[in-house]
Protein backbone atom coordinates (compact mmCIF):
# COMPACT_ATOMS: atom_id res chain seq x y z
CA UNK A 1 0.00 0.00 0.00
CA UNK A 2 1.24 3.64 -1.07
CA UNK A 3 1.65 5.81 2.43
CA UNK A 4 -0.19 8.83 2.11
CA UNK A 5 2.54 10.71 3.22
CA UNK A 6 6.13 9.53 2.64
CA UNK A 7 9.15 11.53 4.01
CA UNK A 8 12.34 10.30 3.10
CA UNK A 9 15.97 11.86 4.38
CA UNK A 10 14.31 15.44 5.14
CA UNK A 11 17.02 18.04 6.15
CA UNK A 12 16.37 21.81 7.00
CA UNK A 13 19.07 24.04 7.58
CA UNK A 14 17.89 27.91 9.20
CA UNK A 15 21.33 29.84 9.18
CA UNK A 16 23.43 28.18 11.90
CA UNK A 17 20.89 25.34 12.88
CA UNK A 18 20.47 22.20 11.13
CA UNK A 19 16.88 21.97 12.44
CA UNK A 20 16.17 18.63 10.60
CA UNK A 21 18.96 16.35 10.24
CA UNK A 22 17.40 13.49 7.29
CA UNK A 23 13.65 12.93 8.81
CA UNK A 24 12.11 9.43 7.22
CA UNK A 25 8.78 8.87 8.61
CA UNK A 26 5.55 7.16 7.06
CA UNK A 27 1.73 7.93 7.56
CA UNK A 28 -0.65 5.08 6.32
CA UNK A 29 -4.24 5.78 4.92
CA UNK A 30 -6.61 6.84 7.91
CA UNK A 31 -3.83 6.31 10.33
CA UNK A 32 -3.21 8.80 13.21
CA UNK A 33 0.16 9.15 13.65
CA UNK A 34 1.57 11.30 16.70
CA UNK A 35 5.10 13.06 16.42
CA UNK A 36 6.49 13.74 20.71
CA UNK A 37 9.38 15.74 21.13
CA UNK A 38 10.79 18.38 23.24
CA UNK A 39 10.16 22.46 22.25
CA UNK A 40 13.02 22.75 19.27
CA UNK A 41 13.53 19.58 17.86
CA UNK A 42 11.51 20.50 14.49
CA UNK A 43 8.61 19.05 14.65
CA UNK A 44 6.66 22.53 13.13
CA UNK A 45 9.37 22.68 10.71
CA UNK A 46 8.48 19.34 9.88
CA UNK A 47 4.37 19.45 9.37
CA UNK A 48 5.41 23.08 7.22
CA UNK A 49 7.57 21.29 5.16
CA UNK A 50 4.87 18.97 3.88
CA UNK A 51 2.40 21.41 3.57
CA UNK A 52 4.93 23.54 1.23
CA UNK A 53 4.74 26.58 3.71
CA UNK A 54 8.86 25.68 4.73
CA UNK A 55 11.38 23.59 1.26
CA UNK A 56 13.37 21.52 2.82
CA UNK A 57 17.01 21.99 1.71
CA UNK A 58 17.46 18.17 0.85
CA UNK A 59 14.80 14.68 1.13
CA UNK A 60 11.74 13.46 -0.27
CA UNK A 61 8.08 14.13 0.39
CA UNK A 62 5.95 12.03 -1.08
CA UNK A 63 1.89 12.78 -0.62
CA UNK A 64 0.20 9.38 -1.81
CA UNK A 65 3.21 8.57 -4.38
CA UNK A 66 3.60 12.25 -5.73
CA UNK A 67 6.32 14.24 -4.95
CA UNK A 68 5.57 17.23 -3.34
CA UNK A 69 9.13 19.53 -2.94
CA UNK A 70 9.62 22.12 -5.38
CA UNK A 71 5.84 22.43 -6.73
CA UNK A 72 5.22 26.33 -7.20
CA UNK A 73 1.86 28.24 -8.18
CA UNK A 74 -1.50 26.71 -9.26
CA UNK A 75 0.26 22.66 -7.92
CA UNK A 76 1.05 23.75 -4.98
CA UNK A 77 -2.43 25.63 -4.11
CA UNK A 78 -3.64 22.39 -5.02
CA UNK A 79 -1.34 20.07 -2.70
CA UNK A 80 -2.61 22.78 0.12
CA UNK A 81 -5.56 22.03 -0.61
CA UNK A 82 -5.77 18.79 0.61
CA UNK A 83 -4.97 19.78 4.08
CA UNK A 84 -6.20 21.08 7.10
CA UNK A 85 -4.29 22.24 10.03
CA UNK A 86 -4.92 23.31 13.48
CA UNK A 87 -2.31 25.99 14.50
CA UNK A 88 -0.95 25.75 17.89
CA UNK A 89 -2.34 29.32 18.50
CA UNK A 90 -5.76 28.77 16.68
CA UNK A 91 -4.63 31.32 14.41
CA UNK A 92 -8.01 32.58 14.20
CA UNK A 93 -8.36 35.25 11.98
CA UNK A 94 -9.30 38.18 14.58
CA UNK A 95 -10.92 40.50 11.99
CA UNK A 96 -13.21 38.27 10.84
CA UNK A 97 -16.60 36.68 13.22
CA UNK A 98 -16.79 32.91 13.78
CA UNK A 99 -18.79 31.74 11.11
CA UNK A 100 -16.64 33.93 8.34
CA UNK A 101 -13.79 32.30 10.14
CA UNK A 102 -15.24 28.16 9.95
CA UNK A 103 -16.30 28.73 6.35
CA UNK A 104 -13.14 30.82 4.98
CA UNK A 105 -12.55 28.11 2.43
CA UNK A 106 -15.83 27.58 0.99
CA UNK A 107 -17.88 28.79 -1.47
CA UNK A 108 -21.65 29.68 -2.15
CA UNK A 109 -23.93 32.09 -0.75
CA UNK A 110 -23.98 33.59 2.77
CA UNK A 111 -26.95 31.25 3.77
CA UNK A 112 -25.12 28.22 2.62
CA UNK A 113 -21.73 29.32 4.10
CA UNK A 114 -23.43 30.23 7.56
CA UNK A 115 -25.18 26.96 7.94
CA UNK A 116 -22.06 25.31 6.96
CA UNK A 117 -20.20 27.03 9.77
CA UNK A 118 -23.22 25.99 12.55
CA UNK A 119 -22.86 22.47 11.12
CA UNK A 120 -19.22 22.18 11.52
CA UNK A 121 -19.21 23.78 15.19
CA UNK A 122 -21.67 21.67 15.86
CA UNK A 123 -19.38 18.78 15.44
CA UNK A 124 -16.96 20.34 18.24
CA UNK A 125 -19.89 20.87 20.32
CA UNK A 126 -20.47 25.00 19.67
CA UNK A 127 -24.04 25.88 19.38
CA UNK A 128 -25.18 28.60 16.79
CA UNK A 129 -25.04 31.06 19.52
CA UNK A 130 -20.90 31.53 18.67
CA UNK A 131 -21.57 32.38 14.95
CA UNK A 132 -21.75 36.31 15.32
CA UNK A 133 -19.13 36.66 17.63
CA UNK A 134 -15.25 37.84 17.12
CA UNK A 135 -12.41 35.21 18.00
CA UNK A 136 -11.40 37.36 20.41
CA UNK A 137 -14.17 37.25 22.95
CA UNK A 138 -14.04 33.37 22.99
CA UNK A 139 -11.69 31.68 25.98
CA UNK A 140 -8.58 29.62 24.84
CA UNK A 141 -10.78 26.53 24.69
CA UNK A 142 -13.79 27.67 22.38
CA UNK A 143 -11.10 29.49 20.34
CA UNK A 144 -9.27 25.72 19.53
CA UNK A 145 -12.57 24.36 18.76
CA UNK A 146 -13.72 26.99 16.21
CA UNK A 147 -9.93 26.43 14.57
CA UNK A 148 -10.88 22.91 14.69
CA UNK A 149 -14.14 23.43 13.40
CA UNK A 150 -12.52 25.94 10.28
CA UNK A 151 -9.65 23.06 9.75
CA UNK A 152 -12.15 20.25 8.73
CA UNK A 153 -15.01 22.39 7.42
CA UNK A 154 -13.16 21.81 3.69
CA UNK A 155 -13.33 18.29 4.49
CA UNK A 156 -9.79 17.90 3.76
CA UNK A 157 -7.80 14.45 3.24
CA UNK A 158 -5.13 15.02 5.48
CA UNK A 159 -5.36 16.73 9.28
CA UNK A 160 -2.40 18.07 10.98
CA UNK A 161 -2.48 19.11 15.02
CA UNK A 162 0.22 21.45 16.04
CA UNK A 163 0.11 21.06 19.89
CA UNK A 164 -3.32 21.10 19.75
CA UNK A 165 -3.72 20.90 23.80
CA UNK A 166 -1.28 23.29 24.56
CA UNK A 167 -2.33 26.48 26.87
CA UNK A 168 -5.89 24.42 27.94
CA UNK A 169 -6.84 23.33 31.33
CA UNK A 170 -6.74 19.37 31.44
CA UNK A 171 -10.22 18.94 31.04
CA UNK A 172 -10.26 21.10 27.74
CA UNK A 173 -7.61 19.21 26.87
CA UNK A 174 -9.42 15.98 26.88
CA UNK A 175 -12.60 17.62 25.45
CA UNK A 176 -9.98 18.12 22.24
CA UNK A 177 -8.39 14.84 22.09
CA UNK A 178 -11.79 13.34 22.20
CA UNK A 179 -12.94 15.52 19.14
CA UNK A 180 -10.06 14.71 17.21
CA UNK A 181 -10.32 10.97 17.99
CA UNK A 182 -13.75 11.04 17.27
CA UNK A 183 -13.36 13.19 13.61
CA UNK A 184 -10.73 11.00 12.83
CA UNK A 185 -12.65 8.25 12.82
CA UNK A 186 -15.90 9.34 11.42
CA UNK A 187 -14.49 11.17 8.80
CA UNK A 188 -11.79 8.58 7.99
CA UNK A 189 -8.75 11.40 7.67
CA UNK A 190 -5.62 10.73 8.10
CA UNK A 191 -4.01 12.63 11.03
CA UNK A 192 -0.98 13.84 11.66
CA UNK A 193 -0.25 15.11 15.43
CA UNK A 194 2.90 16.87 16.75
CA UNK A 195 2.71 17.58 20.79
CA UNK A 196 4.47 17.19 23.81
CA UNK A 197 1.67 16.18 26.32
CA UNK A 198 2.20 12.53 26.67
CA UNK A 199 -1.35 11.87 28.07
CA UNK A 200 -2.72 13.51 24.31
CA UNK A 201 -0.70 11.32 22.26
CA UNK A 202 -1.67 8.49 24.10
CA UNK A 203 -5.14 9.46 23.81
CA UNK A 204 -4.59 10.68 19.90
CA UNK A 205 -2.21 8.50 17.97
CA UNK A 206 -2.64 4.84 16.49
CA UNK A 207 1.36 5.05 15.90
CA UNK A 208 3.98 7.37 17.44
CA UNK A 209 6.94 8.63 16.66
CA UNK A 210 9.68 10.29 18.13
CA UNK A 211 11.39 13.17 16.89
CA UNK A 212 15.02 14.46 18.77
CA UNK A 213 17.82 16.48 17.59
CA UNK A 214 16.02 16.57 13.75
CA UNK A 215 15.41 12.66 13.22
CA UNK A 216 13.30 10.50 14.03
CA UNK A 217 14.96 8.21 16.62
CA UNK A 218 11.79 5.82 17.34
CA UNK A 219 8.32 4.73 15.90
CA UNK A 220 6.06 2.27 17.37
CA UNK A 221 1.93 1.55 18.11
CA UNK A 222 0.60 3.75 20.66
CA UNK A 223 1.06 0.19 22.98
CA UNK A 224 4.61 -0.02 22.22
CA UNK A 225 4.98 3.54 23.98
CA UNK A 226 5.90 2.18 27.39
CA UNK A 227 8.20 -1.03 26.64
CA UNK A 228 9.64 1.21 23.78
CA UNK A 229 13.34 -0.09 25.23
CA UNK A 230 14.74 2.99 24.16
CA UNK A 231 16.24 5.72 26.82
CA UNK A 232 15.31 8.91 24.74
CA UNK A 233 11.56 7.70 24.67
CA UNK A 234 11.70 6.17 28.15
CA UNK A 235 12.76 9.24 29.70
CA UNK A 236 10.37 11.84 27.42
CA UNK A 237 7.32 9.56 28.24
CA UNK A 238 7.83 9.42 31.88
CA UNK A 239 9.48 13.49 31.73
CA UNK A 240 12.35 13.05 33.68
CA UNK A 241 14.88 15.32 34.41
CA UNK A 242 17.72 12.63 34.30
CA UNK A 243 18.54 10.72 31.46
CA UNK A 244 20.45 10.65 27.81
CA UNK A 245 18.43 13.61 26.61
CA UNK A 246 20.49 16.77 28.48
CA UNK A 247 18.82 19.89 28.63
CA UNK A 248 20.79 23.18 28.21
CA UNK A 249 20.68 24.53 31.67
CA UNK A 250 23.49 26.52 32.92
CA UNK A 251 24.21 26.08 36.66
CA UNK A 252 23.52 28.72 38.76
CA UNK B 1 46.26 45.59 15.39
CA UNK B 2 48.57 46.60 12.35
CA UNK B 3 48.10 49.28 9.61
CA UNK B 4 46.92 46.63 7.14
CA UNK B 5 44.63 45.03 9.41
CA UNK B 6 42.44 47.97 10.20
CA UNK B 7 42.20 48.23 6.80
CA UNK B 8 41.50 44.75 5.97
CA UNK B 9 38.72 44.87 8.96
CA UNK B 10 37.42 48.55 7.45
CA UNK B 11 37.20 47.37 3.94
CA UNK B 12 35.12 44.30 5.14
CA UNK B 13 32.94 46.02 7.21
CA UNK B 14 32.41 48.46 4.50
CA UNK B 15 32.02 45.33 1.93
CA UNK B 16 29.63 43.68 4.11
CA UNK B 17 27.34 46.61 4.54
CA UNK B 18 27.31 47.47 1.05
CA UNK B 19 26.24 43.29 0.34
CA UNK B 20 23.51 43.73 2.60
CA UNK B 21 22.30 47.08 1.17
CA UNK B 22 22.02 45.24 -2.48
CA UNK B 23 20.70 41.96 -0.93
CA UNK B 24 17.85 43.99 1.24
CA UNK B 25 17.08 45.99 -2.34
CA UNK B 26 17.01 42.19 -4.05
CA UNK B 27 14.39 40.85 -2.06
CA UNK B 28 12.58 43.53 -1.84
CA UNK B 29 12.30 44.39 -5.47
CA UNK B 30 11.49 40.51 -5.77
CA UNK B 31 8.58 40.64 -3.43
CA UNK B 32 7.19 43.52 -4.83
CA UNK B 33 7.42 41.68 -8.52
CA UNK B 34 5.49 38.60 -6.93
CA UNK B 35 3.06 41.18 -5.40
CA UNK B 36 2.39 42.50 -9.11
CA UNK B 37 2.30 39.42 -10.53
CA UNK B 38 -0.07 38.00 -8.45
CA UNK B 39 -2.18 40.64 -8.80
CA UNK B 40 -2.97 40.75 -12.44
CA UNK B 41 -4.22 36.98 -12.24
CA UNK B 42 -7.57 36.15 -10.39
CA UNK B 43 -9.23 35.43 -7.53
CA UNK B 44 -9.35 39.04 -6.97
CA UNK B 45 -11.53 40.13 -3.89
CA UNK B 46 -13.33 42.71 -4.16
CA UNK B 47 -14.42 43.46 -0.75
CA UNK B 48 -11.12 43.53 0.27
CA UNK B 49 -10.62 46.03 -2.26
CA UNK B 50 -13.42 48.71 -1.05
CA UNK B 51 -12.66 48.02 2.72
CA UNK B 52 -9.17 49.41 2.46
CA UNK B 53 -9.92 52.14 -0.22
CA UNK B 54 -12.12 53.17 2.50
CA UNK B 55 -8.95 52.69 5.45
CA UNK B 56 -6.45 54.24 3.05
CA UNK B 57 -8.88 57.01 1.24
CA UNK B 58 -11.42 58.39 2.75
CA UNK B 59 -10.25 57.86 6.80
CA UNK B 60 -6.73 60.00 5.86
CA UNK B 61 -8.49 62.09 4.28
CA UNK B 62 -8.67 64.51 7.73
CA UNK B 63 -5.57 64.34 8.58
CA UNK B 64 -3.87 65.15 4.93
CA UNK B 65 -6.32 67.81 4.58
CA UNK B 66 -5.61 69.75 7.91
CA UNK B 67 -2.48 69.41 6.90
CA UNK B 68 -2.53 70.62 3.64
CA UNK B 69 -4.30 73.68 4.89
CA UNK B 70 -2.19 74.36 7.57
CA UNK B 71 0.99 74.00 5.62
CA UNK B 72 -0.91 75.96 2.37
CA UNK B 73 -1.47 79.19 5.28
CA UNK B 74 2.04 79.45 6.50
CA UNK B 75 3.93 79.12 2.96
CA UNK B 76 1.09 82.19 1.99
CA UNK B 77 2.66 83.72 4.96
CA UNK B 78 6.11 83.36 4.58
CA UNK B 79 6.45 83.81 0.37
CA UNK B 80 4.55 87.30 1.61
CA UNK B 81 7.37 88.30 4.26
CA UNK B 82 9.93 87.06 2.01
CA UNK B 83 8.34 88.66 -1.22
CA UNK B 84 7.95 92.29 0.30
CA UNK B 85 11.66 92.70 0.82
CA UNK B 86 11.78 92.18 -3.06
CA UNK B 87 8.60 94.53 -4.02
CA UNK B 88 7.04 90.94 -4.86
CA UNK B 89 4.90 90.34 -2.02
CA UNK B 90 1.94 90.08 -5.13
CA UNK B 91 4.04 86.52 -6.18
CA UNK B 92 1.71 85.03 -2.94
CA UNK B 93 -0.96 83.33 -4.99
CA UNK B 94 1.32 81.68 -8.02
CA UNK B 95 3.84 80.58 -5.89
CA UNK B 96 2.11 79.10 -2.89
CA UNK B 97 -0.13 77.20 -5.69
CA UNK B 98 2.91 76.00 -7.37
CA UNK B 99 4.80 74.91 -4.09
CA UNK B 100 1.98 73.42 -3.44
CA UNK B 101 0.41 71.70 -5.95
CA UNK B 102 3.70 69.92 -7.60
CA UNK B 103 5.55 69.41 -4.16
CA UNK B 104 4.16 69.82 -0.49
CA UNK B 105 0.61 69.29 -1.60
CA UNK B 106 1.52 65.37 -2.53
CA UNK B 107 5.18 65.27 -0.11
CA UNK B 108 3.41 65.95 2.95
CA UNK B 109 0.01 64.14 1.99
CA UNK B 110 2.53 61.32 1.52
CA UNK B 111 4.38 61.31 4.69
CA UNK B 112 0.68 61.55 7.00
CA UNK B 113 -0.70 58.75 4.51
CA UNK B 114 2.70 56.74 5.39
CA UNK B 115 2.87 57.65 9.13
CA UNK B 116 -0.87 56.68 9.66
CA UNK B 117 -1.12 53.84 6.92
CA UNK B 118 2.05 51.91 7.03
CA UNK B 119 2.51 51.25 10.21
CA UNK B 120 -0.60 49.86 10.67
CA UNK B 121 -0.29 47.79 7.96
CA UNK B 122 2.62 46.41 8.95
CA UNK B 123 1.22 45.79 12.49
CA UNK B 124 -1.43 43.87 11.18
CA UNK B 125 -0.02 42.05 8.63
CA UNK B 126 2.88 41.16 11.15
CA UNK B 127 0.95 40.16 13.65
CA UNK B 128 -0.86 37.97 11.60
CA UNK B 129 2.09 36.49 10.81
CA UNK B 130 3.46 35.82 14.03
CA UNK B 131 0.13 34.22 15.28
CA UNK B 132 0.28 32.30 12.25
CA UNK B 133 -2.66 33.75 10.67
CA UNK B 134 -0.76 33.99 7.45
CA UNK B 135 -0.10 30.42 7.16
CA UNK B 136 -3.34 29.47 8.33
CA UNK B 137 -4.50 31.62 5.15
CA UNK B 138 -2.65 29.24 2.75
CA UNK B 139 -3.76 26.13 4.01
CA UNK B 140 -7.44 27.46 3.41
CA UNK B 141 -6.81 27.94 -0.13
CA UNK B 142 -6.15 31.54 0.18
CA UNK B 143 -2.93 33.11 -1.31
CA UNK B 144 -2.11 36.16 1.32
CA UNK B 145 -0.54 37.95 -1.71
CA UNK B 146 -3.88 38.40 -3.59
CA UNK B 147 -6.40 38.00 -0.57
CA UNK B 148 -4.44 40.67 1.81
CA UNK B 149 -1.18 42.44 0.97
CA UNK B 150 -3.06 43.08 -3.21
CA UNK B 151 -6.10 44.99 -2.23
CA UNK B 152 -3.75 47.07 0.04
CA UNK B 153 -1.83 47.99 -2.72
CA UNK B 154 -4.49 48.81 -5.50
CA UNK B 155 -6.47 50.90 -2.87
CA UNK B 156 -3.18 52.76 -2.30
CA UNK B 157 -2.29 53.91 -5.42
CA UNK B 158 -5.63 54.44 -6.38
CA UNK B 159 -6.55 56.54 -3.10
CA UNK B 160 -3.56 58.57 -3.08
CA UNK B 161 -4.00 60.64 -6.27
CA UNK B 162 -8.00 61.26 -5.41
CA UNK B 163 -6.44 61.90 -1.59
CA UNK B 164 -3.69 64.60 -2.83
CA UNK B 165 -6.16 66.43 -5.20
CA UNK B 166 -8.31 67.34 -2.19
CA UNK B 167 -4.99 68.39 -0.26
CA UNK B 168 -3.83 70.76 -3.11
CA UNK B 169 -7.22 72.39 -3.18
CA UNK B 170 -7.22 72.47 0.61
CA UNK B 171 -3.41 73.87 0.66
CA UNK B 172 -4.54 76.45 -1.88
CA UNK B 173 -7.28 77.32 0.02
CA UNK B 174 -5.55 78.00 3.32
CA UNK B 175 -3.03 80.13 1.15
CA UNK B 176 -6.23 81.96 0.18
CA UNK B 177 -7.34 82.14 3.39
CA UNK B 178 -4.82 84.04 5.27
CA UNK B 179 -3.62 86.41 2.29
CA UNK B 180 -7.49 87.78 2.35
CA UNK B 181 -7.71 87.70 5.64
CA UNK B 182 -4.74 88.67 6.96
CA UNK B 183 -2.36 90.04 4.28
CA UNK B 184 -5.18 91.84 2.45
CA UNK B 185 -5.31 90.18 -0.83
CA UNK B 186 -8.43 90.78 -2.94
CA UNK B 187 -9.90 87.49 -3.15
CA UNK B 188 -10.83 87.83 -6.80
CA UNK B 189 -7.85 88.65 -7.95
CA UNK B 190 -6.07 86.03 -5.74
CA UNK B 191 -7.70 82.97 -7.07
CA UNK B 192 -7.28 84.72 -10.55
CA UNK B 193 -3.98 84.49 -9.93
CA UNK B 194 -3.67 81.45 -8.76
CA UNK B 195 -5.79 79.82 -11.78
CA UNK B 196 -3.28 81.67 -14.08
CA UNK B 197 0.15 80.09 -12.95
CA UNK B 198 -1.70 76.47 -12.44
CA UNK B 199 -1.01 74.26 -15.41
CA UNK B 200 -2.88 70.89 -16.22
CA UNK B 201 0.96 69.35 -15.80
CA UNK B 202 1.50 70.21 -12.06
CA UNK B 203 -1.76 68.60 -11.57
CA UNK B 204 -1.09 65.55 -13.33
CA UNK B 205 2.38 65.42 -12.12
CA UNK B 206 1.34 65.72 -8.83
CA UNK B 207 -1.13 62.88 -9.37
CA UNK B 208 1.49 60.60 -10.45
CA UNK B 209 3.39 61.35 -7.68
CA UNK B 210 0.85 60.74 -5.31
CA UNK B 211 -0.04 57.15 -6.98
CA UNK B 212 3.85 56.47 -6.82
CA UNK B 213 3.96 57.30 -2.70
CA UNK B 214 0.41 55.00 -2.57
CA UNK B 215 2.40 52.02 -4.32
CA UNK B 216 5.41 52.49 -1.82
CA UNK B 217 3.66 53.02 1.35
CA UNK B 218 1.39 50.23 0.94
CA UNK B 219 4.46 48.07 -0.13
CA UNK B 220 6.81 48.96 3.10
CA UNK B 221 3.74 48.23 5.20
CA UNK B 222 2.93 44.72 3.69
CA UNK B 223 7.15 43.78 3.17
CA UNK B 224 7.61 44.62 6.25
CA UNK B 225 4.64 43.34 8.20
CA UNK B 226 5.19 39.95 5.82
CA UNK B 227 8.91 39.49 6.96
CA UNK B 228 8.35 40.22 10.44
CA UNK B 229 9.59 37.64 12.92
CA UNK B 230 10.09 37.23 16.65
CA UNK B 231 6.54 38.06 18.32
CA UNK B 232 5.65 41.60 19.45
CA UNK B 233 9.06 43.01 19.19
CA UNK B 234 9.23 41.84 15.83
CA UNK B 235 6.24 43.82 15.16
CA UNK B 236 7.45 46.67 16.74
CA UNK B 237 10.35 46.39 14.70
CA UNK B 238 8.47 46.05 11.43
CA UNK B 239 6.26 48.89 12.18
CA UNK B 240 9.46 51.38 12.36
CA UNK B 241 10.82 50.17 9.50
CA UNK B 242 8.58 50.35 7.22
CA UNK B 243 7.45 53.96 8.25
CA UNK B 244 11.33 54.96 8.09
CA UNK B 245 11.43 52.75 4.56
CA UNK B 246 8.05 54.60 3.10
CA UNK B 247 9.16 57.97 4.25
CA UNK B 248 12.64 57.56 2.69
CA UNK B 249 11.15 56.37 -0.51
CA UNK B 250 8.72 58.90 -1.07
CA UNK B 251 11.44 61.78 -0.35
CA UNK B 252 13.51 59.48 -3.01
CA UNK B 253 10.98 59.01 -5.46
CA UNK B 254 9.59 62.67 -5.04
CA UNK B 255 13.16 64.00 -5.75
CA UNK B 256 13.73 61.99 -8.64
CA UNK B 257 10.27 62.62 -10.41
CA UNK B 258 10.75 66.46 -10.16
CA UNK B 259 13.86 66.45 -11.80
CA UNK B 260 12.45 64.24 -14.61
CA UNK B 261 9.08 66.57 -14.93
CA UNK B 262 10.59 69.88 -14.14
CA UNK B 263 14.05 69.63 -14.53
CA UNK B 264 14.16 70.04 -18.00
Amino acid sequence: MTARIALRGVAKQFGAKQVLRGVDLAVQPGESLVIIGGSGTGKSVTIKCILGLIRPDAGSIKVDGREVTGLKGRALADHQARFGMLFQGGALFDSLPVWRNVSFALSGSVASRRAAAADNLARVGLGSDVLDLRPSSLSGGMQKRVALARAIAARPEILFFDEPTTGLDPIMADVINDLIRTLVTDLKITALTITHDMSSARKIADRVAMLYEGSIIWQGSRDELDASGNPYVDQFVHGRADGPIKMPLRTL
Amino acid sequence: MSPVTTLAHALIALGTVVIGLFAAIGRLARFAVTLVGRLVRPPWYPAQLFEQMLVIGWFSLPVVGLTALFTGSALAQQIYIGGSRFNASSTVPAVTVIGIVRELGPVLGGLMVAGRVASAMAAEIGTMRVTEQIDALTTLRTDPFRYLMGPRVVAAVLMMPLLVLVSNALGVMGGWLLATGRLGFNSAAYLNTTAQFLKADDVWSSMVKAAVFGFFIALMGCYHGYHSSGGAAGVGRATTNAVVSAFILILLSNLIITVIVFGS
